[in-house]
């Protein structure tokens, strides 16, 4: 696997206590495939790509686990090897194309310094990579918007601006939080065929994060639905959407039979609040929220943690039997049908 | 760009235009004599003779007003006195000299101790604000909100005039405040201003350490700084090149606001430390009711802040090209 995430723990000392953000999470993402993480806000999704790129601060930040890139650890690498990666074979597009690109640099400038930074070349060799890179997103007249600053351009012409920055040095890995979230509809249809095809020319491994079942659904080979700083459920892009399990993604998915055909509509919100990170629910963390606890006892889901089963392929963590989980689902299914 | 600047220019002109003919009625319109006034306290008859008739009061107001002003591009002659070559701001009968003469003896010693000062208290503040915003450290904030405040509430005179007392007089660390042209001996320059750039760096040095640690802090949280590091941009590139360069715009409007205060203020300066530049020059003017004279320091303490205002918005357009470019 080109990323394995192992037993990804991230706490932040604040001053209300410590907040368990990320807590035991573990997932793999291989080379031109694509992950898409979704899960309510708060869940963990930009702590953990944050843990990849060595973004957190160490004074407030406690992480422990593994992340291997490629085979290199990157928890422990050191800071200037950790330079040397970001922007070069990890890199990262953010979901405000406007705020996230430098407001004072040309965007060719802030494209060419990637390059010139991480390939050692020079200036106008770096200058000719960024209009190249500008064309290959579909900027028309690259040579003439190379010198233009962000403000200059359109929304989503700035996150293709953003795309050719984080794809300047073919990194192997590409993380896109919630790339498309700011833009309108037939752009953000329009950037994710621009990812898809350039993963396909590139074999480019993505972490797309998403609050969007559609963009789940046309880009996301894997997915990995996050709860609490914790993985729910894992499993391929049609597993997981057609046959959920874990009673979590049953909310976040809403009514069944919109997941026999995958509609283009925003995760639904689920009953209840959100867990305290300070104070994790002990057990089952979504326990507090769940519908389906009296099947099992409180005694079952308060207990001990579940973890992700099975171990390998499409795997959920809840106590429920299996066979109960598909009758549950069928169950529901066939009520909104009649 | 280039009209942005035209048209800053013009703007300033103009404001400078009204200044100078409003101080220019207020001094001539009101008295009596303007004559007796313009030629000075000391005023022998047949210089105020020469005053009478140089200063035209038989004409009307408006028309001595645009002998003045066009003194200022043609220079002027004055009868008996000789000519007054541009740009001519008027004639000192009290000092028999053309009163542009005496500014430029004197222009020095303000443009050296405001701009001496001024650029020891901006690096000085920016650089410990900059350490400040990246160790975060409580500590020094407060020492930073702590000193502003002191700095912005104690007056110059009283700084001033207690340095001089401990420093000069008492202990001799430093020598009496005197200025020496740079170009004849750089190291009395120096030595000569030394203590007044310190107390004007004392006093205005916090601000800018307050205010370029808030920004900055500010700025380091920006997404485009998080882009900068997502990029594997290196620490010191990140605070330099992203993080520095938006700090820029609030330091440079307290820079101009400050230069405007101390160069309007020279007279409190100049008079705590005993230099003798324009400040005390107009000092002098009023002394000697040496109208020209005063007249002219009044013009150009307005220019002087009014140039200010015009560098200060163009280096936000140099700055910031959502400005220039808009
Ligand atoms: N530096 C930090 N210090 C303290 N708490 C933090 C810090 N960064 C994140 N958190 C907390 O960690 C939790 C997870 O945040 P995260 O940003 O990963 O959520 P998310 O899943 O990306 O949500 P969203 O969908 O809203 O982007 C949140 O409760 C957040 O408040
Ligand atoms: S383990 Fe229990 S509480 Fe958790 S999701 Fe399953 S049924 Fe609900
Ligand atoms: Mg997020």
């Amino acid at each position: 696997m080109y990323l394995e995430v192992n037993d990804l723990t991230v706490d932040f000392h604040t001053e209300d206590g410590v907040v368990h953000a990320v807590g035991g999470l573990s997932f793999e993402v291989e080379r031109g495939s694509t992950l898409g993480i979704v899960g309510e806000s708060g869940s963990g999704k930009s702590v953990t790509n944050l843990a990849v790129l060595g973004l957190h601060n160490p004074e407030t930040a406690q992480i422990s686990g593994s992340i291997t890139l490629d085979g290199q650890e990157l928890l422990t690498a050191s800071r200037s090897t950790m330079e040397r990666l970001r922007g070069n074979k990890i890199a990262m597009i953010f979901q405000d194309p406007l705020t996230s690109l430098s407001p004072f640099h040309t965007v060719g400038a802030q494209i060419a310094e990637v390059y010139r930074k991480h390939k050692g070349v020079s200036r106008s060799v770096a200058r000719d990579r960024a209009i190249e890179m500008l064309d290959r997103v579909g900027i028309p007249q690259p040579k003439l918007r190379v010198d233009e600053y962000p403000h200059q351009f359109s929304g989503g012409m700035r996150q293709r601006a953003m795309i050719a920055m984080a794809l300047v040095c073919d990194p192997g890995l590409l993380i896109a939080d919630e790339p498309t979230t700011a833009l309108d509809v037939t752009v953000q249809a329009q950037i994710l065929d621009l990812l898809r095809e350039l993963q396909e020319q590139t074999g480019t491994a993505i972490i797309l994060v998403t609050h969007d079942l559609g963009v789940v659904a046309s880009t996301a080979h894997e997915v990995l639905v996050m709860y609490a700083g914790r993985a729910v459920e894992r499993g391929t892009m049609r597993e997981v959407l057609r046959e959920p399990r874990h009673p979590y993604t049953w909310g976040l998915l809403g009514s069944m039979p919109s997941l026999r055909q995958a509609v283009d509509e925003p995760l639904r919100p689920v009953r209840g609040t959100p867990p305290s990170l300070i104070n994790v629910p002990r057990g089952c963390p979504f326990h507090p929220r769940c519908d389906f606890m009296e099947l099992l006892g409180r005694e079952v889901c308060t207990g001990e943690r579940p973890e992700l089963s099975p171990h390998r392929g499409h795997g959920d963590a809840c106590y429920l039997p299996l066979k109960q989980k598909t009758e549950i689902r069928e169950r529901a299914a066939g009520k909104e049908t009649t | 760009m280039l009209r942005f600047l035209i048209r800053r220019v013009l703007g300033a002109a103009v404001i400078l235009l009204v200044i100078s003919a409003v101080t220019f009625f207020l001094f001539y319109a009101i008295p009596a004599d303007p004559a007796r006034l313009a030629c000075g306290k000391v005023c022998p008859p047949e210089t105020l003779e020469q005053a009478r008739r140089n200063l035209g009061i038989d004409q009307p107001l408006l028309v001595q007003f645009v002998s003045w002003l066009s003194g200022i591009f043609v220079g002027r002659d004055y009868e008996g006195l000789g000519h007054c070559p541009a740009p001519c701001l008027g004639f000192s009968f009290v000092n028999k000299a053309p009163v542009f003469e005496t500014i430029m003896d004197r222009m020095p010693v303000t443009i050296a101790l405001t701009l001496g000062a001024a650029v020891i208290f901006l690096i000085f503040g920016v650089a410990t604000g900059i350490v400040a915003a990246l160790r975060q450290g409580k500590p020094l904030d407060k020492v930073a909100s702590v000193a502003s405040l002191i700095g912005a509430s104690v007056q110059i005179y009283f700084v001033g005039t207690l340095a001089m007392y401990l420093f000069v007089y008492q202990t001799q660390v430093f020598s009496q405040p005197k200025y020496v042209p740079i170009t004849e001996d750089p190291l009395g320059w120096f030595n000569g201003l030394l203590l007044p750039w310190l107390v004007l760096a004392l006093i205005f040095t916090a601000n800018y350490t307050r205010i370029t640690r808030s920004t900055m802090v500010e700025n380091l949280n920006e997404d485009y700084v998080r882009t900068a590091r997502a990029k594997g941009m290196s620490g010191r590139s990140v605070v330099l090149r992203f993080a520095l360069r938006g700090t820029l715009t609030p330091v440079i409007t307290i820079f101009g606001v400050d230069l405007g205060t101390l160069i309007g203020g020279a007279i409190i300066t100049e008079t705590t430390f005993g230099l003798q530049g324009i400040g005390r020059l107009a000092v002098r003017a009023v002394d000697y009711s040496d109208l020209p004279t005063l007249m002219a320091t009044v013009v150009l303490a307005a220019g002087a802040i009014v140039l200010m205002n015009v560098v200060v918005d163009s280096l936000y357009a140099v700055i910031d090209p959502r400005v220039r470019l808009s």
